[in-house]
């Protein structure tokens, strides 16, 4: 039990981190510019991809550092020549256009990277146990993600709260208006967020690909987690990001390890069970397969509840 | 309308026909469309763009009609479509008198019943509120589609037999024309029906409250409320439609109810244009036709399809309806002749531009995806070439830069003559 627990706790803060990698670049966008970026986590696909494709060429290191800004150069032109013409048009349209944006890239992706999933391997200087606890052994690749995104993190914080940019950009999560009355170039600052906020997913991305599977359904599977946890911590607010990015990650992560249904549940009671027929599957779930649904429960909830999030201040 | 007909009672056929005239004229598509298109994929092909009319129409109820944009619709037609199915195995089963062509209301039902349970959790805000509810909603079926195996199926899915349903006049609906003939009939009454709630008190509070929900509030109305009412009487016509697909594919599996089907009637009812009623049925069946006969040209057709909604979404917010309306003000005034020589020199840069884009898509397909099994030697057109050369890259990267740079040259000069013809 208690080796589950230490695991499952370590999994879930690195899974968490991971999804705060790439929910502080949609928040930060979000709170911006006001588009919800439907392509968001295909910018992590990309940064997956071209990490694989990189360190077959290169190697893994230059890959890291490549792939980002390789990533983060694509996102500044897709801010300056696709969402910038669109935003004429209202957000609506926006998020459409990132929605269609998503579907083109899984495409590419697809046609130069096949259907299958690539074979994206950890570095083989990562490519050993860290430590052994309760006989199992916990990958060192996952200790080093672990490492590179609690030092984003540290960087970001250090940016955003101590230089010049960081501030202008902090107030314009709040004041967008006033920034720009204030005589900022808030169309180019528009465009560093988006880059740098793809470029942050693309990290992700880069990291994430030898532990997590690389596919071209990776972007599909995680963007709605993304925007539950954006969503969850509240539009505009980078500590409730970081909250419900720890909250979603600890959550998915213990609720695989748990193999127990509502009938075990009704059973241990002394009770029977109430429904039968085509309903009767309900008793049979487990908690393990509610896992991958809890997140969009607690969505629905939030907003239903409190629809500025755990932390926010605004609704839209 | 109503004082002509008094003061000129002579012009009453005329009028009546100015009226029902374009509905007679459909219901006479319809009806003659199977004698043309004789081919079964043909009929197949029509038969889907039947039900994909009504379910982007339903969905247009919500987006265009009232401003609400869900990314979630399939739940509702999904829902349906499982009622019907099992309603379809159920009546077989017990020999219940019910024949088949009032299925598709057993569908609407359970669309209905749905809309009321998730629209009134998820119509109390408007905006990115509601968008990411519908988004967390159409997740969370989608999901348990795959775990509640009793009701769904699992992956596989649900399969039933319509001809083992209660026969009326001799109609077993074994061919696929009677299939066809019923969808025929439902899509036209639900469009009559969609039609005729736009023009209801309600639907025009919806237009009100999408346009400015304050002023709506100040006159007396309840958003929510108007929301609520569109949200259910949208998922009743999704699950209409999800009953016709039940019908048609005697199958209903998780893919039907997935986002991924959210996304297509998302891009149905826009490519078509949201901001009139007959856009929607314009997108679903142009978008029907492209999947079925681009998937038969090209393999990169999804490709072609994700870069058509982003055109459309960059240049034409209006989608393929407001294009159309944009000329009607220049057609009536006789002034659209005027354009036409203008269209004419802009269509040069952009046959030249979406011809390079074509071969630089399917050039790089080719080397992508077909090359390592088929070898490089391809053909486009009618010109044969190789993927792995660089004569077809060159002159794919020269068609669509001369395209796309003569175009913003000449762009002007068309807006202008445009503004002119429409003084």
């Amino acid at each position: 039990m208690l080796e589950l627990v230490i695991f499952s706790t370590l999994n879930g803060v690195l899974y968490g981190m991971l999804l705060f990698l790439l929910a502080s670049g949609l928040t930060l966008i979000f709170s911006m510019m006001g588009v919800l970026n439907f392509a968001h986590a295909s910018f992590y696909m990309l940064g997956a991809y071209f990490g694989f494709q990189l360190s077959q060429w290169l190697n893994f290191w230059t890959a890291l550092i490549v792939a980002p800004v390789l990533v983060g150069l694509i996102g500044a032109g897709v801010e300056r020549w696709g969402l910038r013409t669109v935003h004429k048009w209202g957000h609506v349209a926006e998020l459409l256009f990132t929605f269609g944006l998503a579907f083109v890239i899984e495409e590419l992706v697809q046609m130069v990277w096949g259907k299958l999933p690539v074979d994206y391997r950890v570095p083989p200087l990562l490519d050993f146990p860290a430590f052994e606890l309760f006989g199992t052994t916990y990958p060192a690749f996952r200790m080093f993600m672990l490492l590179i995104s609690v030092a984003i993190f540290l960087v970001l914080l250090m940016v955003l709260t101590r230089s010049r940019i960081g501030l202008i950009i902090q107030a314009a999560l709040s004041h967008p208006n006033m920034v720009a009355m204030l005589g900022h170039n808030v169309p180019k600052v528009f465009m560093l967020v988006f880059g740098c906020g793809c470029g942050l997913a693309a990290i992700a991305g880069v990291i994430a690909g030898p532990a997590l599977v690389t596919q071209p359904s990776m972007a599909h599977v995680l963007g709605p987690i993304l925007f539950v946890v954006v969503v969850f911590g509240g539009l505009g607010s980078l500590p409730g990001a970081f909250i419900a990015s720890l909250l979603i990650g600890l959550i998915q992560t213990f609720a695989i390890a748990i193999n127990y249904s509502l009938g075990d549940a009704l059973a241990s009671l002394g009770m029977a069970r109430p429904l039968q027929g085509v309903l009767s599957d309900l008793w049979q779930v487990t908690v393990a397969q509610i896992g991958p649904v809890v997140p969009y429960l607690m969505l629905v909830l939030i907003l239903v509840f409190r629809p500025t999030g755990l932390m926010g201040t605004r609704e839209s | 309308m109503a004082i002509t007909t008094m003061t000129k009672p002579a012009s009453l056929p005329l009028d009546l026909a100015k009226r029902y005239g374009i509905w007679i004229l459909a219901a006479a598509v319809m009806i003659v469309l199977p004698k043309i298109f004789t081919s079964g994929a043909a009929l197949t092909t029509m038969c889907l763009m039947g039900i994909m009319i009504v379910f982007s129409l339903s969905y247009n109820m919500l987006l265009g009609q009232t401003g609400m944009l869900s990314f979630g619709h399939a739940v509702y037609y999904g829902l349906g479509g499982f009622l019907a199915v099992h309603a379809m195995n159920t009546i077989a089963a017990d020999r219940l008198p019910i024949p088949l062509p009032l299925l598709p209301l057993a569908g609407g039902a359970m669309g209905l019943l749905f809309g009321i349970i998730f629209g009134a959790v998820s119509t109390r805000r408007a905006g990115t509120v509601f968008a990411m509810i519908s988004l967390g909603l159409g997740e969370l079926i989608a999901s348990l589609s795959l775990i509640l195996r009793g009701f769904f199926g699992g992956e596989e899915g649900i399969t039933a037999n319509r001809t083992k349903m209660l026969t009326l006049f001799g109609v077993r609906f074994g061919p696929q024309i009677e299939v066809y003939y019923l969808i025929a009939a439902w899509c036209f009454v639900c469009i009559i029906a969609m039609f005729a709630f736009t023009r209801t008190p309600l639907g025009r509070m919806c237009n009100a409250v999408r346009e400015n929900p304050e002023r709506a509030e100040f006159v007396g109305y309840s958003t929510q409320m108007v929301r609520f009412i569109a949200f259910c009487i949208a998922g009743f016509f999704a699950g209409i439609a999800g009953g016709l697909a039940a019908i048609n594919f005697e199958l209903m599996n998780a893919v039907n109810i997935s986002g991924a089907q959210s996304g297509v009637v998302l891009l149905m009812a826009y490519i078509g244009g949201v901001g009139h009623f007959f856009g929607p049925i314009m997108g679903a069946v142009l978008v029907t036709l492209l999947q079925v006969m681009l998937s038969d040209i090209t393999g990169a057709w999804m490709l072609y399809f994700g870069l058509i909604f982003i055109m459309m979404v960059m240049f034409a917010p209006g989608g393929m309806a407001g294009l159309i309306m944009l000329h009607l003000p220049l057609w009536q005034r006789g002034t659209l002749l005027r354009v036409l020589p203008h269209y004419a020199v802009m269509a040069v840069p952009c046959a030249m531009g979406l011809a390079g884009l074509v071969l630089l898509i399917e050039a790089a397909h080719h080397q992508l995806v077909k090359a390592a099994s088929d070898g490089p030697a391809m053909k486009l057109a009618g010109f044969a070439f190789a993927s792995n050369a660089a004569p077809p890259w060159i002159v794919a990267a020269a068609l669509l830069g001369a395209g796309l740079w003569l175009g913003r040259r000449w762009a002007p000069r068309l807006t202008a003559a445009f503004a002119e013809a429409a003084r």
